[in-house]
């Protein structure tokens, strides 16, 4: 008698807990997408929740203080690691593909402060939805710089 | 040559390391005594030699030989001495010597402890420590050396090697790249040796579970050993969590402390676990239960603190952390899997020798509840997993990719946590054995009332969101019990000791350190959860681009940009942006605040500095976002109202005063009495 409540007790916190994972995990599932994967899937995934890679073009960054609103253009880079290192590791993946004029790209739209690590060859990772003018709006940004965290060789290192 | 020293050095202790397992395992079967004493004496060893080895790398950081590939990483000329210094945990290679180091001290120091009684967990103790040493050593040795040199070989390429390659010249650039701005902050100078410090020491009770496993001396006897080296263990690993928050706070310029970043996951569930093994070995103590349970709680806690490390340090989830990408992951995974594996093999053979003692009768006793705290740490535990391995299911399954977000943990975690400050609630109260409804009831109904008094008053005054009403009823109810707990004691002491009340309170506490230096963490744990409320449900944000003289306004405050100056700094070489800002409440000018954006050069990179006014009732946190230069046009700037955010850092300075008084060496006689002999009092203030 005493062990059966115990496992009851027991069961319904395992209930409650399975319960609180999926319904929390349907209700914030975000689809990690490729820019190549964005422009393939196309109409079918506007309004998703998606959350995005790219790398950032220099050139396109333009930023209006007045209204913080940000636009840039960022290109396909592959979204699986191992594809990554095969092709020279990310730093070189993020050069190649800011220079390859054949590359995917998509118009990134963020409103909020300009983040410290936005520079081209960086890896944008954004949170948010594509509108149905294929323009994607971030939510959330996250930036990272490979060049500038350790990797790989020195470019410049003067020889002596 | 210093560089080549100091991995010859790495390399002498790694087969010392080897060595003390060799003749640890060995002395253990023949019973040589002196084997294990070799063993002792090696493991003693690595300490020094690892000092040295740390040393030369410092050296080299300091006087900045960027033929070093690590030195030219993470250096360069114009970072100060001490930055250099901390540069050694700064980038991958010297973080993972930075970790053999803590490692050798801390297995140096157990091994010194007096044995007398516990002879027979030595050899195993030694082994643990040894092998994780070793795995970490053979980490730099063979993929991340700290000390490898650049050289250009015939072909043109530039790269890193140990040994100077056939046909190649060294190469010796200029200056090195510098650690990252982001970096450069008090709090992340700290922030990352306390939390190694915090899975560091995690491998030391883990050691003593094996020990205990292996040798079949499954009494508590492990966890008394290994108590107080848990709770510093956990005291570290909370402040580096806390210092962590800290940092993003005063750093990221997001206005926050935590996102649920994977890596923050990482160090995240090893406390989860550390925090169930923390209560749960309470009830092996007392009742002689769950022992079999806090064998599972120690080894989760270890592979947790191993998995960890592996994530922030291997780059295999995306995460603004993840700084380096490189081979260890796979060595990772192997030895996380082959520790796992044989502690869990281990655990089921001495399965039936961890039954409990006693049967767990009542759903209210201390003893259940305290199984039921334990429950939800896990559950905590399992959905924070969940989170972090989602996307790799999902992949598995579906071939598509798929995360969750902040929103995900935070919605399947807050009635969890609830559920927690609703136990720390109770529990104290329950007596261990039987408690009934009526028992619980009548210590109480004061509390509850008392407490729903407080929502009532919040609900008029200060809010009506109804989970901020649900999480400040449990936040006063916590608080007022435990109140009641140190009052109820210490009049009880009053009474019978003839002592004045505070006498009482501060003899009571010291009689029962633990308990009441537990009661304390409860406390500092609310006062955190108030600022996470606060912070959490109404933080409030406005941005504008305004002109000098102009103002924003935002939750009663009213900020006024006065001016803006930019210099640079030769010697640092940053470019310093600083806003002057006037902040008014009703009409009275408060405080200046001057927020700024430092523009490392050599980076190239910018640094926003927030300019924060922080009160316990909330913070102004102000952001320079984008300005012009001539002040006409006006400067952006990003506002944010964090209510009661001051709490959260508040309460984790309680927090430390209450772990200090629970870790605090006991010396009081009443111990002694349970346990008579007089070994026993000498080991316990070796722990």
């Amino acid at each position: 008698m005493g062990r059966s409540k115990f496992i009851l007790g027991g069961l319904f916190i395992l209930a409650a807990v399975v319960y609180l994972i999926f319904s929390s995990t349907q209700q914030s599932a975000e689809y990690f997408m490729t820019v190549d994967e964005i422009h393939a899937k196309g109409d079918s995934v506007v309004d998703k929740s998606l959350r995005l890679s790219g790398a950032v073009i220099g050139d396109s960054i333009q930023y209006d203080p007045q209204t913080l609103t940000l636009t840039f253009d960022v290109a396909h880079v592959p979204g699986d690691n191992a594809e990554i290192e095969a092709q020279g590791g990310l730093a070189e993946v993020l050069r190649v593909a800011v220079a390859d004029p054949t590359r995917q790209h998509i118009k990134v739209v963020y409103v909020g402060p300009k983040p410290d690590l936005l520079r081209s060859e960086a890896q944008a990772i954004m949170t948010g939805h594509l509108g149905a003018d294929g323009i994607f709006y971030a939510d959330e940004l996250l930036l990272k710089c490979p060049t500038k965290y350790e990797e790989a060789v020195p470019e410049q290192a003067s020889g002596n | 040559m210093l560089a080549e020293f100091g991995y010859g050095v790495l390399l002498v202790t790694f087969l010392l390391a080897l060595y003390s397992v060799g003749a640890s395992v060995y002395g253990y079967y023949n019973k040589s005594a002196s084997m294990v004493e070799s063993a002792r004496r090696s493991m003693l060893l690595t300490f020094p030699l690892l000092s040295i080895a740390a040393l030369s790398l410092i050296s080299l950081l300091v006087n900045g030989d960027f033929n070093v590939q690590f030195v030219y990483e993470v250096t360069s000329r114009s970072m100060p001495a001490y930055l250099k210094v901390t540069a050694w945990w700064g980038g991958q290679a010297g973080s993972l010597l930075f970790w053999s180091w803590l490692m050798s001290a801390f297995a140096s120091l157990v091994t010194l402890r007096k044995w007398d009684r516990d002879q027979e967990f030595l050899p195993w103790v030694i082994v643990v420590a040894s092998v994780t040493l070793a795995f970490f050593l053979a980490l730099n040795i063979f993929f991340e050396n700290p000390f490898a040199r650049l050289y250009q070989t015939f072909d043109g390429n530039i790269a890193a090697y140990t040994l100077a390659p056939a046909n190649s010249t060294p190469i010796v650039p200029a200056d090195g790249r510098g650690l990252n701005p982001l970096l450069r902050h008090p709090g992340m100078i700290i922030h990352p040796p306390m939390l190694y410090l915090g899975f560091v020491s995690y491998v030391i009770p883990f050691a003593f579970a094996i020990a205990a496993l292996v040798t079949g001396r499954t009494d508590d006897r492990w966890i008394r050993i290994t108590r107080r080296w848990s709770l510093w263990a956990w005291l570290f690993l909370s402040f580096g969590l806390v210092l962590g928050g800290r940092w993003a706070y005063d750093v990221l310029g997001w206005g926050g402390y935590w996102g649920w970043d994977p890596v923050e996951i990482a160090a995240f569930m090893p406390w989860l676990t550390g925090t169930a093994f923390l209560h749960s070995v309470m009830i092996q103590e007392k009742r002689g239960m769950l022992k079999q349970w806090n064998m599972v709680l120690i080894i989760l806690t270890y592979a947790l603190v191993i998995f960890g490390t592996f994530l922030t340090r291997s780059g295999v989830l995306s995460s603004v952390h993840a700084f380096a990408q490189s081979a260890i992951g796979p060595s990772f995974f192997v030895f996380i899997g082959v520790t796992f594996v044989t502690s869990i093999a281990l655990l089921i053979h001495r399965w039936e020798d961890l039954k409990a003692e006693a049967e767990m009768k009542s759903m209210l006793s201390r003893e259940a509840l305290f199984l039921l705290n334990n429950l939800l740490f896990m559950s905590v535990l399992v959905v924070s997993f969940w989170g972090v391995i989602f996307p790799l299911i999902s992949e598995l399954f579906t071939g598509q990719k798929v995360t969750v977000g902040p929103p995900f943990y935070e919605r399947a975690n807050s009635p969890l946590f609830a559920a927690l400050m609703f136990l720390m609630a109770i529990a104290p109260l329950s007596a261990w054995g039987h408690s009934t409804i009526q028992t619980l009831g009548r210590a109480i109904w004061k509390p509850t009332i008392a407490a729903l008094a407080i929502t009532v008053a919040i609900f008029f005054t200060y809010t009506r969101n109804w989970i901020a009403l649900i999480g400040f009823f449990l936040v006063a109810l916590v608080i007022l019990v435990t109140l009641y707990e140190f009052w109820r004691g210490a009049r009880a002491r009053q009474k019978t000791q003839g002592e004045n009340f505070f006498t009482a309170l501060s003899h009571l506490t010291g009689k029962n350190r633990r308990r009441y230096g537990g009661y304390v963490i409860h406390i500092s744990m609310m006062l955190m959860a108030i600022g996470i409320l606060g912070i959490e449900l109404f933080q409030n944000e406005t941005q504008g681009t305004i002109q000098v003289n102009q103002s924003l306004e935002l939750q009663g405050y009213k900020l006024v940009y006065k001016d803006i100056a930019q210099w640079d700094d030769a010697s640092t070489g940053v470019n310093y942006t600083r806003a002057t800002i006037e902040v008014y409440k009703g009409g009275q000018l408060v405080t200046e605040l001057h927020p700024r954006t430092d523009y490392y050069y050599e980076a190239q990179q910018n640094m926003t500095i927030p300019g924060v006014r922080s009160t316990m009732a909330d913070d102004v946190y102000v952001l320079l976002v984008d300005w012009e230069p001539a002040s006409a046009v006006g400067a952006t700037f990003k506002l944010y109202v964090n209510p009661l955010v001051n709490w959260l850092w508040v309460g984790s300075l309680l927090f430390l005063v209450g772990v200090i008084i629970a870790a605090w060496p006991e010396k009081d006689p009443e111990r002694v009495t349970v346990r008579a002999t007089r070994s026993a009092r000498q080991t316990s203030a070796a722990d």
